[in-house]
């Protein structure tokens, strides 16, 4: 697409992009992080992802002021304005996807390196992979304003939610055989239904992405696994 | 301010102030200098007799310019009250109707023409086409020549006015549904009505003046004559013959005359400019 | 939610003298009382097309259009048609305020006069009408006999819009009302021509994109003489359909 006559709204259109890429990469990588933290019950590097997490607000924040600047001051029309209403809910989905791997985190602070964890981890080192790979697929349709791959992500949550199902069912056999694993496997339910939530979100981006490019939005009903 | 460049510049720009001012003063000299002879050799004959006698006999005493005055009146009154409304209509027509024809190119050149010739040639053509077929001077031939001498100035003003009112105007009348004649009635010409009275006073000084097309025309009389098919008093050629003769009572009554020419017409462009600074403020 | 056609432009091209056309094959509709807005860079012949509706351009030699308008079925554009009783059924507000040169009661009996026989009452009733219609009553009432052009910007141009309503057109055309206004009288227009929707037909040209998209219901983009996209309001300014639509609501033209 040619250049707008204002340069300065290239630029300002550019920095919210950059912006939200940043956001981007922290998010994938706490996500990543936390689920790899839990899975090998590392509190240091759960710690780490924590601190990660006021970064991204902080982004947040700026991509939602400056989208706010940009709107008073150029009043934008057609793509642009859809590119920063898109850029204001990309970050707060972004920013979300961050609370959710921080709490993840603070999970894996609470139980500790010294408990048992059940064979449902694997169902949830699953879930966490798809869930990155997800977020990584629909960052990159952001990125390419790419509407096929936003809408094969679209299409593919209803696989996690499928997983988060059988980890259910497996905690929770769990719990029932032995009832000391109540606590570290309500935790680990907590962490499954965040990594639930970290899949919505890319679907959200994902439909972000469709309404970028073609202006409308995606039907309300997502194909259900 | 230490660039040569620009103190030369300095330099060459009060030059040309200087001389600007000094060429303004020049001009103006000889116009207060006419003015001042006038009043000093004038202001001596006004006195109440000039309005209410008529001109005097030569070696006489006394007298007045009343009949002169009221022939005057008399003519600038018929060559402007026959010379208006053509001029108005044609100026109408060109700025109005004919704004895009070649007609009123025609018309403007030839306005043009007429508006810088030399009036005593209209007095000559006013001579030949009126006085000699109905066979003696008469006022109606002296205001026949003003109103020739008066028609272009009056279509040129009335054409310039009209162009000034804003197209937008008209088109918004227009859009009312408003039929052509009406919005040149109501509108354009009330939107134009101080630049069209401006130009009338105009045209009224300029005739007020005028002595040669006057000689061939309506002559002049030493008595009171209100008949227009007869010869007509008239100040300006009453001031020529009076200065001519070495007579001191005409010699005196004739720059009285003049002075009272010369206060009427300037007070008629004061009058005029000051309605046209008032339509400049709206 | 379609409303019947009040004004069908079908294959009009228009020429201001000459072969080049200022307008190419237009063909569009204005859906009895909605607002529509014409955009486009100027030169685009937005402004031509409002005045072939009212036949303005019938006031200037060699121009001419081609094709058809029709206002409820009439072709106002052949040669049968009485230009003033279309214009008293098309009114137009033009870019700069325009108040005739009469007292601003005037200014609004004056326009009536012309098609009704009113009682001094009656026009009373009509002028107080009209000026509320405008929402300038209450600014003027109490000098109802003051010159119109005493009046600021914003209220000449109210009281044009006014004049224009007073006579009981079906149709409103806007030529860029508010370029010479400022924010304040602008937003009074604004919510004037809001008000109008209800009970006519409006077609408004406007450089102001943002202007628009508040008021209006359809939005017509124009380019170089040709209608490029015709659509929603709400469609042109989030997703236009045209790429030259795109560019120009963006800012990204030339």
């Amino acid at each position: 697409m040619s250049d707008h006559t204002v340069k300065a709204f290239d630029k300002d259109l550019s920095d919210l992009g950059s912006k939200i890429a940043e956001m981007g990469g922290i998010a994938e990588k706490m996500l990543t992080d936390s689920i790899d933290a839990l899975l090998r019950l590392d509190v240091d590097l759960a710690r780490a992802t924590v601190a990660c997490d006021p970064r991204l607000d902080a982004l947040e924040r700026e991509v939602e002021e400056r989208a706010v600047l940009i709107l008073a001051r150029r009043q934008p029309m057609g793509i642009d304005l859809r590119e920063i209403v898109a850029a204001m809910r990309i970050a707060s989905d972004l920013e979300r996807v961050g609370d959710l791997a921080k709490n993840i985190g603070k999970r894996t602070i609470n139980l500790g390196p010294e408990t048992r964890l059940p064979r449902a981890t694997v169902g949830l080192r699953h879930m966490g992979q798809l869930a990155a790979l997800q977020l990584k697929d629909v960052l990159d349709a952001y990125a390419q304003r790419d509407l096929e791959r936003a809408k094969s992500v679209w299409m593919r949550d209803a696989e996690i939610d499928a997983l988060e199902d059988s980890v259910f069912r497996d905690l929770l056999t769990f719990m029932m055989e032995d009832p000391r694993n109540i606590t570290s496997c309500t935790h680990l339910l907590f962490c499954s239904k965040n990594v639930e939530r970290v899949g919505d979100h890319a679907t959200n981006i994902a439909e972000t992405v469709h309404y970028i490019v073609t202006g409308s939005n995606l039907p309300v009903d997502r194909p259900k696994g | 301010m230490a660039n040569p460049l620009y103190s030369a510049r300095r330099r060459r720009s009060l030059l040309a102030m200087t001389l600007c001012v000094a060429a303004t003063g020049f001009g103006l000299m000889w116009l207060v200098m006419i003015l001042f002879t006038l009043f000093w050799n004038g202001i001596a004959g006004i006195s109440a007799e000039i309005f209410t006698q008529m001109t005097p006999p030569p070696n006489a005493q006394g007298g007045g310019l009343l009949n002169a005055i009221v022939g005057s009146a008399i003519l600038t009154a018929l060559g402007i009250g026959v010379g208006a409304p053509i001029g108005i209509l044609a100026g109408t027509y060109m700025a109005e109707y004919g704004r895009h024809s070649k007609l009123t190119d025609v018309i403007r050149f030839v306005n043009d023409i007429l508006l810088s010739a030399p009036s005593i040639i209209i007095g000559l053509f006013v001579y030949g086409a009126v006085v000699i077929p109905m066979g003696s001077f008469s006022g109606l031939a002296g205001a026949i020549a003003l109103a020739v001498i008066a028609l272009p100035v009056i279509v040129r003003t009335t054409e310039d006015m009209l162009l000034l009112v804003p197209t937008p105007l008209r088109e918004a009348a227009a859009a009312l549904g408003m039929p052509r004649s009406y919005v040149v009635r109501w509108i354009t010409w009330r939107a134009a009505r101080t630049g069209l009275i401006t130009g009338l006073l105009l045209a009224v000084a300029r005739v007020s003046g005028e002595t040669a097309p006057l000689l061939f025309t309506a002559l002049s009389s030493q008595f009171w004559s209100v008949d227009l098919l007869k010869s007509m008093a008239n100040l300006p050629v009453t001031i020529n013959n009076f200065i001519n003769n070495p007579d001191p009572n005409w010699k005196r009554l004739a720059w009285a005359g003049a002075l009272i020419i010369t206060l009427a017409v300037l007070s008629l462009n004061i009058i005029a400019r000051s309605l046209a600074a008032r339509s400049n403020e709206k | 939610m379609t409303s019947p056609i009040k004004l069908d432009v079908r294959h009009l091209s228009f020429y201001y003298g000459g072969t080049k056309a200022a307008l190419k094959d237009i063909n569009l509709s204005l859906a009895t009382n909605e607002v529509t807005a014409f955009i486009g860079p100027s030169g685009c012949g937005k402004s031509t097309l409002l005045r072939v509706f009212n036949r303005m351009f019938d006031l200037y030699p060699n121009q001419r259009a081609e094709g058809e308008v029709l206002l409820d079925g009439q072709n106002v554009l052949s040669t049968d048609q009485d230009v003033n009783l279309l214009r008293s059924r098309i009114g137009m507000v033009f870019q700069k305020p325009t108040p005739f040169p009469m007292t601003i009661y005037e200014n609004i009996a004056f326009g009536i006069r012309l098609y009704e026989k009113l009682s001094k009452s009656d026009m009373d009733e009509r002028v107080e009408q009209a000026l509320r219609g405008a929402a300038l009553w209450d600014e003027v009432k109490d000098k109802l006999t003051a010159s119109g052009l005493s009046l600021s910007g914003g209220q000449q141009q109210r009281l044009c819009i006014a004049r224009t309503v007073a006579i009981k057109p079906e149709v409103i055309l806007f030529d860029e009302p508010c370029s010479a206004l400022d924010p304040i009288s602008t937003a009074k227009v604004e919510e004037l021509i809001d008000d109008l929707s209800d009970r006519y037909t409006i077609a408004i040209v406007t450089h102001n994109m943002q202007q628009a998209a508040r008021v209006s219901d359809k939005t017509a983009f124009m380019y170089l003489g040709e209608l490029i996209e015709f659509d929603d309001t709400s469609k042109i300014f989030t997703s236009p359909a045209q790429q030259r639509t795109q560019d120009y609501i963006t800012g990204r033209f030339g």
